[in-house]
């Protein structure tokens, strides 16, 4: 309990900045929407029609003009990615700013032992998802609330399960990362983030990389999909928290032999 | 009951050395000095003992618990300062030292208090704003506020004015006599030698003496200082030689009779002959007696 409150406190301004700034974004948004409606009835036909640029975000299978098609495709970017920017840097960060800050010495030379440091710093990380995602969801649906259109509530909540899914198989798999690391490694973090959204990307626009939803977090995550459908992938997704639990299993076995520099 | 007790421990980081078959006993309730050069291995030794880091081979045990098994029992006895006291940033003194206490699940408010009073620490300031003297001061607040049977302090006069060390090896002294066992590994023999019952001195990852400080001072060499001139080409076993206007001045191993007889027909002003300190059995055992053990 010491180290997850201890580990809360010390990232709690980094988790109000992400939590305020994609919340801020999502509100906005959905603000602009009403205004955008009208004229997104000639837009959706633009976007419907671009060929492999409209296949890649999803716009083929949605109608952009209506609320949740276009609630899939802004939650599909800011909180996709913002979130699993969020979920990387957290995840990690974690273990290796011990070594990297030199603090490992004071913390590992009290009489906790690691697997009881690894696991409270995995549930710390864990916890500021779930705060963060709690948040915006409830900031988000009352912003729906606010420009008097009705609450989609399944689409939304799906939308919002899909992704907090997604953060938690990267946020386990840079946890194993943060393991082997000693010194950062906040790069590699946003980099994979980054990396698992093109793949996706990439599987969208063609059919001969399809394969890479079986990689990326962002395949079952996919906005389009999950309001077209009204059902999140779950063969994906399960895939997904097993490809987190090796992660975190992985961390496990690194840290308890690891030598602290 | 040993304190600290090694067998053949040994550390290589990949093919580098850390420490050798590293052999060694602290008794419970000695003040015990680790004595070597930077780089000799005694932060690794520290710290494989602290169980931070795994040794390669041989075995270490702390009350005659074995390290690696016991590591969390062993550390809730064991107050450690390290060389470098560096503290989470963005907290502040008091939070540090209570965070230290809530990881051992203990109330140690009170000889925190009484610690910081002492070593004059204000606790109301952050960790990253306090000089590299008074980040010591909350490692040593930390590492003591639990009174531990077994201190292990890794350089720790480091950044400290000399007043504030007096202070501190007071405390030391008070611990030690309370029971607590001390284990200092420094660099700063002066220290070694006003504090400590016995030490060992590592060199290159090895242990190559370990007595009581005492006996360690203590060898066969005497350090004669003579002054005006006299002529030495009749003796041998000198060494440190050391030429200067008024005289001169030398360790000398040979036949104290020899020296007498040399110098009989001399006329010298004044002579002195003293034992050595640690210091310069130190410079002896890393200049030129290293092989011996």
């Amino acid at each position: 309990m010491t180290v997850i409150k201890h580990e809360l406190k010390q990232s709690r301004i980094s988790l109000l900045v992400w939590t305020a700034s994609i919340a801020f974004l999502f509100a906005v948004c959905i603000f602009l929407f009403p205004e955008m409606k009208g004229e997104m009835e000639g837009v959706s036909e633009i976007f419907a029609s671009m060929g492999s640029f409209t296949e890649a975000f999803g716009m083929d299978r949605i109608n952009f003009g209506t609320l949740t098609g276009f609630y899939a495709v802004e939650c599909g970017n800011i909180l996709g990615l913002g979130g699993a920017f969020f979920a990387a840097l957290c995840a990690v960060s974690v273990l290796a700013k011990e070594e990297k800050e030199r603090t490992a010495e004071f913390l590992l030379t009290h009489p906790v032992s690691r697997a009881k440091i690894v696991t409270d710093k995995l549930v710390s990380v864990m916890l500021q998802i779930l705060i963060m995602n709690a948040a915006i969801y409830v900031i988000s649906i009352g912003s729906i609330a606010a420009i008097g259109e009705e609450i989609p509530w399944k689409e939304v909540s799906l939308l919002h399960l899909a992704y907090l899914i997604l953060q938690v198989e990267l946020a386990g798999i840079c946890f194993g990362i943060s393991a082997f690391l000693r010194r950062g490694g906040l790069g590699l973090g946003l980099g994979l983030a980054a990396v698992m959204y093109f793949l996706n990307i990439i599987a969208n626009i063609s059919d001969s990389a399809e394969f890479l939803k079986y990689v990326t977090p962002f395949g079952y995550a996919e906005g389009s999909d999950i309001v077209a459908n009204l059902s999140i992938d779950w063969k994906l997704a399960v895939l997904g928290m097993v490809y987190c639990v090796i992660g975190i299993a992985a961390g496990y076995v690194k840290y308890l032999k690891k030598d602290i520099a | 009951m040993n304190a600290i007790e090694t067998v053949g421990l040994t550390k290589y980081y990949g093919k580098s050395r850390g420490i050798v078959d590293l052999s060694l006993a602290v008794e419970e309730g000695e003040f015990f000095g680790f004595i070597g050069p930077n780089g000799a291995g005694k932060s690794t030794t520290v710290r494989t003992l602290l169980g931070l880091i795994k040794s390669s081979g041989g075995s270490a045990k702390i009350f005659g618990k074995d390290i690696s098994e016991n590591r969390q029992e062993i550390l809730s006895e064991v107050g450690y300062l390290p060389s470098e006291a560096i503290f989470y940033s963005g907290m502040r003194v008091r939070d540090v030292i209570k965070f230290s206490a809530d990881l051992r699940k203990k109330d140690c408010r009170e000889e925190a208090e009484r610690l910081c009073e002492r070593l004059e620490l204000d606790t109301n300031k952050k960790v990253e704003e306090l000089s590299f003297g008074n980040r010591k001061k909350v490692g040593i607040v930390c590492a003591l506020q639990h009174k531990p049977r077994l201190c292990i302090l890794d350089e720790p006069t480091g950044g400290l004015d000399p007043l504030m060390q007096r202070e501190f090896f007071s405390i030391l002294k008070e611990r030690n006599a309370e029971g607590a066992t001390i284990f200092l590994s420094s660099h700063v023999l002066s220290e070694i030698q006003r504090n400590c019952s016995r030490a060992a001195i590592i060199r290159e990852g090895r242990i190559i003496a370990c007595d009581s400080v005492e006996a360690l001072s203590k060898t066969s060499a005497k350090r004669v200082r003579i002054e005006g001139k006299a002529d030495l080409s009749a003796l041998s076993d000198l060494r440190d030689m050391q030429v200067s206007e008024e005289g001169v001045s030398f360790l000398y191993g040979g036949d104290i009779n020899l020296l007498i007889s040399a110098l009989a027909g001399q006329k010298i002003e004044d002579i002195s002959v003293s034992e050595p300190d640690l210091e310069e059995i130190f410079m002896h055992y890393y200049l030129d007696g290293g092989n011996e053990k």
